[in-house]
């Protein structure tokens, strides 16, 4: 029990630190989500939209599963060599798969009857996608979202070991930072992770569909 | 060709030019370091995570007769391994490491809290999904509740248990990788050594490939049980 008083002091004495450290976290998680959603939203979107690809989408999410992140941040290094890229590369191809995979299933199984009276009243196919298809499946695209951003934080913290910022450089670096510091960054990355789990939970609840109230 | 003040990766020691020159694979470095260092990491590894699966699987099921039976103490076990799923892996070692110290139970317990969320979901949502009708039916042909339960319920459950232990199996194999940070075993032990010491490239792709590989062999084992157990199933 100690040591948790010791890392709640550690956080009241460094601040400074721990505010620049999840800085530099939210810097390279928010760079990895950014651009995994730039690259596999569109696609998951639209082949859901077509219906095809079910054997891309299954195996993107079976491989994605079992590529461990230490891996992943070993071989983004070995091959991009040190920087900010090397673990953003990673961070991203980790983030592809439940983005991807969700888009697809949530736009494939939104229900037929729906997209079929909107093509009745003669909507295109990009604006069945946009208006019709896209808001039914939105909480399952943001559930995706909320299991990518919830790997990226995690994994960032392990970026650490491969000369990437964040919290993680506490958390690997007991020598410098004591037990206290390397607890108080955990209970800090761990709060960083709830917190955006939380805020996606809150976003994708909105999201949902509400029934329409009988006039 | 060492240089004074000590070789920079302890393994090169009397290495080819491949190993010196830190290339991109050298098959030469995995057969000399195959038996002492490779084979002893891919069995810890699998240790480590069959013990999770394992303890993990029986808590998740024990979890699941009672959220079964009891609708009402399912929400809080669903918040729970929820809020165990999202702490990263890393911090969670950490933040169990004055408690249960530098040791194998610290890894465990880390890998066991992220496999009971999937597990127990898939169980849960499984025997939700047994038809109501045949239940009563079962009831109605003179089944007890145990009777029902092992006999009807169970098994039509199977698939998506089943489903939830590939899940669970292949996401252990591939977290048990960060357990050197606490514990120096498992197939995550060479990739930190290489990276603490300049990036030996050739360790790194080997027993990262090795990772990956072991979790789609386990995957690919699962799947055969499954056609197995479940033959009704069209995978």
């Amino acid at each position: 029990m100690k040591t948790f008083i010791d890392a709640f002091r550690f956080m009241a004495d460094n601040p400074h630190l721990l505010l620049a450290k999840t800085g530099e976290h939210l810097e390279l998680s928010g760079a990895a989500l950014g651009i995994a959603l730039l690259l596999a939203l569109p696609i998951g979107l639209w082949l859901g939209h077509l219906h095809r690809g079910l054997f891309l989408a299954a195996s993107v999410s079976n491989v994605g599963r079992s590529l461990p992140s230490l891996v992943l941040i070993a071989f983004g290094l070995t091959i991009l060599g040190v920087g900010f890229w090397n673990n953003t590369a990673a961070l991203v191809v980790l983030a592809i798969p439940p983005i991807l995979t969700n888009a697809y299933f949530a736009i494939d199984t939104v229900d037929r009857d729906a997209v079929e009276a909107a093509r009745g009243m003669g909507m295109t196919g990009r604006q069945v996608l946009l208006q019709v298809e896209l808001p039914l499946g939105l909480p399952f695209v943001l559930a995706g979202i909320r299991i990518a951003a919830i790997f990226v934080i995690a994994t960032a913290t392990i970026a650490a070991v491969a000369g990437g910022g964040g919290l993680g450089q506490i958390i690997v670096n007991q020598a410098s930072y004591g037990l206290s510091g390397v607890v108080a960054a955990s209970l800090w990355v761990s709060a960083l992770a709830f917190l955006a789990a939380f805020i996606l939970s809150v976003i994708r609840r909105a999201a949902s569909p509400r029934p329409v109230p009988l006039p | 060709m060492i240089v004074a003040g000590g070789p920079v990766i302890p393994n090169f020691g009397s290495g080819s030019s491949c190993e010196v020159n830190n290339g991109w694979f050298c098959t030469d470095w995995v057969r000399q370091h195959w038996s002492d260092t490779l084979q002893p990491a891919l069995f810890q590894h699998i240790e480590l995570a069959a013990i999770a699966i394992g303890i993990g699987f029986a808590i998740a099921f024990a979890l699941a007769l009672v959220g079964f039976r009891f609708r009402l103490v399912d929400p809080p076990i669903g918040i729970v391994s929820d809020f165990l799923y999202t702490i990263p892996s890393l911090a969670l070692f950490q933040i169990l490491v004055p408690f249960t110290g530098i040791s194998l139970l610290t890894v465990e317990i880390a890998l066991v809290s992220y496999t009971l969320l999937i597990l127990y979901r898939n169980m849960i949502e499984g025997l939700r999904a047994v038809p109501e009708e045949v239940v009563d039916a079962a009831r109605g042909s003179g089944f007890t509740r145990a009777q029902t339960f092992r006999r009807v319920e169970l098994p039509l459950a199977l698939p998506a248990i089943l489903t939830g232990l590939r899940v669970a199996t292949v996401s252990t194999i591939s977290i048990a990788t960060i357990a050197p940070f606490v514990i120096a075993q498992g197939l995550g032990q060479p990739i930190y050594a290489a990276l603490s010491q300049d990036i030996f490239k050739t360790e790194i792709f080997t027993a990262g490939g090795m990772v990956i590989a072991l979790a789609l062999v386990a995957d690919g084992l699962l799947v055969l049980l499954q056609r197995r157990l479940t033959p009704w199933v069209r995978a």
